[in-house]
């Protein structure tokens, strides 16, 4: 407890009889110093301090209790129990329990040993020194002669060419990870620019997985496609599915805006991206009466009647569309891939 | 035993030096705790975790213990988050205590910063650690991310889409990262194994390396602690660690332990099972990720959708923008200490803390950040303020456009304000003693109310604080009448100095002379 900056007297012990009687000297605002310390009841009445004894060991055997407690709910309750407790509704009954007695059996270690720390430790307020974390010169001096003496040991000033290429060695050693790194996947090449759908290629219904008819598709409803030959369980189907998902709708012929959006339709039935242009989400919320559609995740509105422009939200371009047509057995077909790629856009896009 | 341990690792000298080491109390000084006690209660949950999580995206139909799910395809580690949810006794409590920790850790580590940076606990010599806990806290929001990615579900699928979105409109090189990263188009087969290994590993460790060297120049710097009788820049007032904050430091990580175990055990977080598991074909409205990637959320929902085409190049500036401004943002903390210093030239060390409303300028850019980060989370969230409040979706996103901007701006002019009038008030306090409530009837009549002087104490403890004269350029020619060489930096240098600290800026402290005038005469007028 040695400080250059508080005065002796101004030090707890000095002070306790002292305090409130430091006179206003040359300067009001000066630092009285540590004020004295204020017992708690603790300090004076041992009733109290016992007290404190007592709740303290309390919380440390509730704690105990809890843990057994906890034991007996892992035992005791089958996994797949649900009880219904107000107000939280039917829950799992040994999540509930078990989550319940931890918390009660950590909290009761915390409670008491803060408990404790605050009623029965001394609660005397001490000062530490600080130390500037400067060295002193004298310190900075000798690391420096230190530093110059091994680096002349070292010769490593008087042999640049040592140095030059030991730089150079260790410059040039990192790139062999650099370059292992390249296999952590394939070139993008033109990969982002091809779906599967091709000319010829049946829509099939993504929920009956039946293809679908135009006489399927009827105003006002929003049906999902994917194309011929994608099933479910092939092993690269979420990867495919991801550019192939089809939106399509059956919109009034005179109620298309963009005209090559109706020369794309099939009688008025039109099939775009399901990717959301914006970051790839798939768009799902569709509007009847306006014909617009909502991309749920950053709101991109898109107006189908209009070659999918986009109409609000961060989107930067319209939902590509996909020609179809109609086959021999009278199924809806592709007429060819997208025009464009589908989903966020990208650098080589264009 | 001891001797046997200090013969091999010199214990003695180092408890010496650290048993008895004095911390000084304040409420706020706990909220870095609550993040240090989330990390190790997360590091705990996430080994259990790990013994039942497969990180794999090979395709299973499942046919477990949850019966919605029957016949449903779905990954290996969507299957196991459900096994590890239905069919682990404690797995599912296990799994809230580590997501809602998480969540607690990152609230808890904003809220510290914001502690620090509003009462200037990051000066010199704590620059460093600053960045450590900066760092800290973008390694942790970016930690979270790739752990609530891990369990395919089709939430934090969607989420990993958004991500890989952003990633293809980086310039250049967005395609080729987004096909490094996934191993291939998007989703491919591996981004679960590879952000298994990025989550409980990679960053994890350096985390952890980041945490030890946090609290080893917490333990060198010694604790800040505000001005007050007896508490010194040279000096560090407390108690001492053994017994005083062994009990309450301890004690405290137990507290925090259970009441996230409590609350792991009442309230759902992250259902996956409600979810389903992740099909790029498929989503569900309401998505939102975690709170604290819901900045970066915002962004992207309420930019424009600028696209420039230019030589057979696209530049997605729509979503490269608030790419850019993620970072930014984020720098900002980073380099902030950095430019106080620089403004004001000072090189002392800082250990006396400055109450916020003592750096009226520092306080209210800090909350003009605030302001523009919380009105980008309002923003990542508009369309669920829109569906619960019945608002117009179109109007919340061009009110945070438009809020993203004007908002920064008004907090600053109006936290400085505010600031100042509390600068006022200690002034008029130290002057005029403090407001005693006792009404006086004068002899002619006058009501006055009776102003009782502070005590020495608080005297000393609402004058404590420094306060800087703006720097100068100084004179344009020197002693000889040679013209000097103004650089630019110094005249930006001075004109920010000036609005730090310039007439204004700040209300002046009470001088002894003010003081012994007002007091020597009659008391109150």
């Amino acid at each position: 407890m040695s400080s250059q900056e508080i005065p002796e007297k101004n030090l707890p012990s000095e002070q306790d009889t002292a305090h409130g009687a430091v006179a206003v000297a040359e300067d009001p605002f000066a630092d009285p110093g540590l004020p004295p310390h204020k017992p708690r009841i603790q300090d004076i009445d041992e009733r109290a301090a016992k007290r404190s004894e007592r709740t303290v060991a309390l919380l440390f055997t509730l704690s105990m209790l809890a843990t057994i407690g906890f034991i007996a709910s892992f035992v005791a309750f089958p996994v797949d129990k649900l009880v219904y407790v107000w107000p939280l509704g039917h829950v799992s009954a040994t999540n509930l329990s078990l989550g319940l007695t931890l918390g009660i059996a950590l909290f009761c270690i915390g409670a008491g040993a803060v408990h404790w720390a605050r009623t029965l430790m001394s609660d005397h307020e001490v000062a530490d020194d600080r130390h500037a974390i400067e060295a002193t010169p004298e310190v900075k001096a000798k690391v420096m002669a230190d530093f110059a003496d091994g680096a002349r040991e070292s010769v490593i000033g008087r042999r640049p060419l040592i140095r030059n290429t030991m730089f150079g060695a260790l410059a040039m050693v990192p790139l062999s990870g650099v370059v292992l790194l390249r296999e952590l996947g394939p070139l993008p090449e033109k990969k982002l620019f091809h779906t599967s759908w091709d000319k010829g290629k049946q829509l099939i219904n993504m929920n009956t997985n039946e293809p679908l008819r135009p006489e399927d598709v009827v105003v006002g409803s929003l049906t999902f496609a994917k194309p011929e030959g994608l099933e479910e369980d092939d092993h690269e189907f979420n990867n495919k599915i991801a550019k192939d998902a089809l939106m399509i709708v059956r919109i009034q012929p005179e109620d298309i805006k963009d005209k090559h959006e109706l020369e794309w339709s099939h009688e008025g039935i039109v099939a775009f991206s399901k990717i959301c242009t914006h970051v790839g989400c798939p768009i799902s919320l569709y509007e009847q009466q306006t014909h617009h559609v909502l991309c749920p995740c950053h709101q991109s509105t898109f107006d189908l009647s209009d070659g999918a422009r986009v109409i609000f939200g961060p989107a930067g371009h319209a939902l590509p569309q996909l020609r179809i047509g109609v086959n021999n057995e009278g199924f809806l077909e592709a007429l060819g891939d997208f025009p464009e790629p589908v989903g966020p856009a990208f650098w080589e896009r264009g | 035993m001891a001797d046997w341990a200090d013969g091999r690792l010199g214990i003695y000298s180092l408890a010496k030096a650290n048993m008895r080491k004095i911390f000084p109390d304040h409420w706020s000084f706990m909220l870095g705790e609550i993040c240090l006690y989330s990390f190790i209660i997360i590091i705990l949950t996430g080994v259990y975790l790990t013994l039942f999580f497969h990180p794999s995206m090979n395709e299973i139909v499942y046919h477990g213990s949850y019966v919605p799910m029957h016949g449903i395809r779905m990954t290996e580690a969507y299957a196991s988050t459900l096994e590890i949810s239905f069919d682990v006794r404690g797995g599912l409590l296990i799994r809230q205590i580590h997501h809602w920790a998480a969540v607690i850790f990152i609230a808890g580590m904003f809220v510290h910063m914001m502690r620090v940076f509003f009462t200037g606990a990051f000066r010199k010599p704590r620059e460093i650690n600053w960045l450590f806990g900066f760092l800290l806290f973008v390694l942790g929001m970016f930690t979270g991310f790739t752990g609530y990615s891990l369990p395919d579900d089709l939430l934090s699928g969607t989420g990993v889409r958004f991500t890989q979105g952003a990633i293809l409109a980086t310039p250049v090189v967005g395609t080729y990262i987004s096909m490094f990263l996934f191993g291939g188009e998007f989703p491919g087969h591996d981004m679960v194994a590879r952000f298994y290994s990025i989550h409980i590993l990679l960053l994890p460790g350096i985390m952890l390396g980041l945490v030890v060297a946090h609290l080893i120049l917490v333990f060198y710097h010694k604790h800040t602690q505000f001005p007050g009788p007896g508490r010194t820049n040279k000096n560090v007032v407390g108690m001492p660690l053994l017994p005083v904050y062994m009990a309450k430091a301890g004690g405290f990580f137990f507290l925090v332990f259970g009441v996230i175990a409590a609350i792991a055990g009442m309230f759902t977080i992250n259902p996956v099972w409600a979810l389903g598991p992740y099909r790029p074909d498929q989503v569900s409205t309401g998505a939102q990720p975690d709170w604290y990637m819901g900045f970066a959320e915002g962004l992207i929902r309420v930019m424009p959708g600028w696209e420039i085409n230019l030589w057979g190049h696209t530049l997605v500036l729509g979503v490269f923008i608030p790419l850019v401004v993620f970072g930014l943002m984020l720098v900002a903390i980073a380099v902030y200490p950095f430019i106080e210093s620089w403004i004001t030239g000072d090189k002392r060390e800082h250990h006396l803390l400055d109450r916020p409303r003592n750096a009226p300028t520092r306080t209210a850019l800090g909350v003009a950040w605030v302001t523009g980060y919380m009105v980008m989370l309002l923003g990542g969230g508009n369309d669920i303020f829109a569906t619960h409040f019945h608002m117009s979706l179109n109007a919340i996103t061009w009110f945070v456009r438009i809020a993203f901007f004007v908002g920064p701006v008004v907090a600053f002019i109006v936290t400085k304000r505010i600031c100042m009038g509390l600068q006022r008030r200690d002034a008029d306090k130290v002057l005029h003693g403090r407001e005693s409530g006792i009404i006086k009837r004068l002899p002619h009549g006058e009501f006055v109310e009776i102003h009782e002087p502070l005590s020495q104490d608080q005297l000393y403890s609402l004058t404590a604080h420094e306060q800087y004269t703006p720097a100068e350029v100084g004179p344009s020619v020197d002693e000889n009448g040679v013209e000097r060489k103004v650089t630019r930096g110094q005249k930006l240098r001075a004109k920010l100095s000036k609005g730090y600290y310039g007439e204004g800026n700040q209300v002046p402290k009470p001088t002894a002379e003010e003081y012994k005038e007002i007091t020597s005469g009659h008391g109150h007028h």
